[in-house]
């Protein structure tokens, strides 16, 4: 079966929401390449924060289905207008996905903690002024502050509130929000991570990042508690290396 | 919005105790058909909160759901599974307002998207 993803020509669009870009590519591509794992996972509830034009979540609608197989999406941004081009985009392609317009998950924190399997977010990361950060206008969606990390470290605890026992998060970073640093405070609030996803444009070194709580205790549907394997946490030290090499690759293909 | 996404919010205005069930201000709603999934409605039971989907459901002008928490056993009737999808997945809010139950702040439901952003000094 092939895999769908969102149509470009389908995505709709608004001068104050970002458009999809290489980042937002990285991050439907790291999804494509874990499908598999995510079909035999067969989460319930699935949550975007910060949807933008809906590229993301209208493509992993379209990856794993819709209710037919009990697959449940949310969608949450901060500019109202992000909202609206998502819904038009996940109309265009016929799939559904619930839309608040919310800091990061405000109003669903308390009722939703626990609940959600899977988590992805391409947050505004580029590092900027403090004072950039959270400002109305196009700046907004990607303005991070210092290291690119304001808004990505409120995101992280949140993501740990919301995610099932079982969940996954898949965030998008780039080298200099110093993903390693992240990775280890991850694993004291008991998560592993992979990269799943590496990309250098002309200007920024990409990383998509998958995070999964350590050996997570689950229980079947006949109350039985089973613990699940899970991949190795990947050795810091290679995570290092990654980066400096990371650092020095240059490719041609910047285009946004 | 649905009335499964209604049974996730609550009100996080500054010295709110619970803020839940976030009472609805009716101005239009929808239908909007979505298939039917046993599997889906019966994982999702156990999460619901029960009175404040029947209420809501009322508000909406639905009242076909049992007042009383059903137990589990409802779960291999047809009828009921119907009924839970209906309220729970294809009764929509496209316009109106939730209210806060403690401060009655409302909070706007345009297009069926509602906004949970709290002014600063509300935080
Ligand atoms: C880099 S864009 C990504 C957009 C889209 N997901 C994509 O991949 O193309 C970041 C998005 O996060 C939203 N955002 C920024 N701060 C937010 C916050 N505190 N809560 C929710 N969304 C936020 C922005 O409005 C913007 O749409």
């Amino acid at each position: 079966m092939s895999s769908k993803i969102a149509r470009i020509d389908l995505v709709s669009s608004h001068p104050e929401v970002y458009e999809p870009c290489d980042d937002s590519f990285a991050l439907v591509d790291a999804l494509l390449s874990d499908r598999t794992n995510l079909l035999d996972f067969h989460p319930r509830l699935c949550m975007e924060v910060g949807c933008g034009s809906g590229y993301v979540i209208t493509s992993l609608a379209l990856m794993l289905g819709q209710e037919t197989t009990g697959v449940h999406y949310i969608a949450t941004d901060i500019n109202p207008h992000a909202l609206q081009v998502t819904s038009e985009t996940l109309k265009a392609h016929g799939v559904h996905a619930e839309l608040i317009q919310a800091d990061i998950a405000s109003g669903l924190e308390k009722r939703m903690a626990g609940l959600v399997d899977v988590i992805v977010v391409n947050p505004p990361y580029v590092p900027t002024p403090e004072d950039e950060v959270g400002q109305e206008g196009i700046a907004s969606t990607w303005a991070g502050g210092e290291n690119g990390r304001r808004v990505i470290d409120r995101i992280l605890p949140v993501a740990d509130r919301l995610l099932s026992h079982k969940g996954w998060l898949y965030m998008l970073f780039l080298t200099s929000n110093n993903p390693s640093e992240i990775c280890l405070q991850m694993k004291d609030k008991g998560f592993s991570a992979r990269i799943i996803v590496q990309r250098a444009t002309e200007e920024e070194n990409l990383l998509v990042i998958k995070f999964w709580r350590d050996s997570p205790v689950q229980a079947d549907t006949n109350g039985m508690v089973t613990t699940t394997k899970t991949e190795p946490f990947m050795a810091m030290g290679s995570l290092g290396s990654l980066f400096s090499r990371l650092s020095f690759w240059r490719s041609d293909n910047s285009s946004c | 919005m649905k009335l499964l996404t209604h049974n996730m919010l609550t009100s996080t205005v500054k010295g709110v105790v619970n803020g839940f069930p976030l009472r609805i201000e009716v101005e239009k709603t929808l239908e909007k058909q979505v298939d039917f999934s046993a599997d889906f409605l019966r994982n999702l039971f156990y999460k619901v909160d029960w009175k404040a989907l029947v209420e809501a459901a009322q508000t909406m002008g639905y009242a076909e759901l049992p007042e009383e928490a059903p137990d589990s056993t409802v779960l291999e009737s047809e009828d009921f599974l119907k009924k839970f999808h209906y309220a729970l997945l294809e009764l929509h809010l496209e316009e109106g307002n939730l209210v806060c139950p403690e401060t009655g702040r409302k909070f706007p439901v345009t297009k069926g998207i509602p906004n949970m952003l709290l002014h600063e000094d509300e935080v």
